[in-house]
């Protein structure tokens, strides 16, 4: 039997450049695969859910596809899900950028403007401050590319619900990334860290590869 | 605290990388893919390619070459040249960039950025602003902006400009000094000044750059990245070498082996 390379879906939004995680995922040996169909969603061992732009275009996009349900689910179960940047902000309850409009809610956080910064956006090589959890997780500390304006507020909440997160501080504190099982929520792009965000994203498909869901001929994952 | 970043620039033409002085005279540079690699492995922070043909032709050939260079890459890269409309924007971030400096179109109609903004957020819309001065011997001098590669002096302030272009969704400033580019003879550093000074989003200095000294200089007067193409090209000198010796001058960037040294 030979192995194939893992397929990974991409949600392609249309407010994402896809186009920069494809090229990181293919150089890690998987096949990147941009889709909206929440079936193939829900039935893919592994789901990529980038995006740049505001928190209310990206709200948008998911419910116009109708897909919000199978990312939830999908968080919220610890199945394969790596979300970048506007994409983690998408997973918490509500963003400070767009009052009262509801976010997926699978991460028990809310997202704020960033305070203090001498600039914004906050462009530019920070240091990820991760922490020591029980079981050994993906995310790892050093410096990662980050490029925005809005971030994980920190709250205990996150870490009462089994959330492992690391810190980065411009200004002053966010959450930075957010691990439980094998979703992985990055407020930095990993596809764009070099050799530190190339190695997240290795440990991330590599946990994806022993976790991931068994795929039934009939599509559709086994515990739907 | 974020760090400095280093940005070689590849000018991009036909496929080629050149390089000029004062926007003028190229001569060629390399084979694109090739820097970037090599530039990345040297530990750039990012990368910023423009495309500086002024053809169709040369357009068709600037999206093969940010596809290429995207397969390759895994930092971030801005592109800018050429970009009329919104669709031209996204057409090269389909293609790979991350970001997208506009220029001479957003002169001519600043909405272009509110466009770009609102569509693919203030982090993937960048003005680039070629500034040159009014007076070239004159330190206090005030700055005209400059579209079409240089060609054309447009008499309208460079300074207001970029609080204009700001407040209509830039993110970012890619200020090139007109005086400086390809000289080595130091960024304009009270251009840079002017424009920290005059707005709260990021300004990366460019034009003129030879020496960490000359970096750490625009970095003291408000730039939050410093751009270089000739030194990096000719292989004066290395991105390694210039961060290391940035660290020494007391300027906190990402070194490698990781994690990035903070004096």
């Amino acid at each position: 039997m030979t192995i194939q390379p893992m397929e990974v879906a991409i949600a392609a939004t249309g407010v994402a450049n896809v186009a920069s995680v494809s090229a990181c995922l293919a150089r890690l040996g998987a096949r990147p695969r941009p889709t909206l169909d929440p079936d193939e969603l829900r039935a893919a061992r592994a789901v990529v859910l980038p995006g740049v732009g505001s928190f209310s275009a990206g709200v948008s996009a998911l419910e116009r596809a109708g897909v919000q349900n199978v990312l939830r689910e999908r968080a919220l179960q610890g199945r394969p899900l790596l979300a970048i940047c506007l994409g983690m902000q998408l997973l918490t309850r509500s963003s400070e950028e767009a009052p009262g409009l509801a976010g997926l809610g699978a991460l028990p956080a809310v997202t704020e403007r960033l305070r203090g910064a001498a600039r914004l956006p906050h462009f530019g090589w920070n240091r990820v401050e991760a922490t020591e959890g029980a079981e050994p997780g993906m995310i790892e500390g050093g410096d990662a590319y980050f490029a925005h304006s809005y971030a994980l507020a920190p709250t205990d909440e996150l870490a009462s619900a089994g959330w492992r997160v690391a810190r980065t501080t411009e200004g002053g504190a966010f959450v930075s990334a957010a691990e439980r099982g094998a979703t992985l929520a990055c407020q930095f792009h990993p596809e764009l860290s070099g050799p530190f965000g190339a190695g997240l994203v290795g440990r991330w498909l590599a946990r994806a590869a022993e976790t991931g869901a068994p795929i039934l001929e009939t599509g559709g994952a086994s515990w739907s | 605290m974020v760090l400095t970043r280093i940005i070689p620039c590849l000018d991009v033409s036909n496929g080629r990388v050149v390089k000029g002085v004062r926007f003028q005279g190229l001569r060629d540079a390399g084979d694109p893919v090739e820097c970037a690699k090599r530039y990345e492995e040297q530990g750039a922070d990012e990368l910023c390619l423009l495309d500086v043909s002024a053809t169709p032709e040369g357009r068709g050939n600037a999206i093969r070459t940010v596809a290429a260079v995207r397969a390759a890459l895994g930092i971030p890269l801005t592109v800018g040249g050429g970009v009329r409309v919104l669709e031209d924007a996204e057409r090269l971030l389909s293609a790979g960039a991350d970001k997208v400096a506009v220029n001479s179109a957003a002169v001519e109609r600043p909405q272009l950025l509110t466009e770009i903004n609102t569509r693919l957020g203030a982090q993937c819309t960048v003005l680039a602003l070629d500034a040159a001065r009014l007076d070239a011997v004159d330190p206090s001098s005030r700055w005209e902006v400059t579209v079409h590669g240089g060609r054309t002096r447009t008499g309208r302030d460079a300074i207001r400009w970029a609080i204009d272009a700001a407040a209509a969704g830039a993110g970012e400033i890619l200020a090139t000094s007109w005086d400086r580019d390809g000289t080595g003879e130091g960024y304009d550093v009270e251009l840079v000044g002017a424009l920290g000074a005059a707005v709260r989003i990021p300004i990366i200095a460019s034009g003129g750059a030879r020496t960490a000294a000359h970096m750490r200089t625009a970095l003291d007067a408000g730039a939050s990245a410093v751009l270089a193409a000739s030194i990096f090209h000719d292989a004066e000198t290395s991105v390694r070498e210039v961060k290391r010796d940035l660290a020494a001058l007391g300027v906190p960037v990402r070194l490698d082996p990781q994690p990035g040294i903070r004096p």
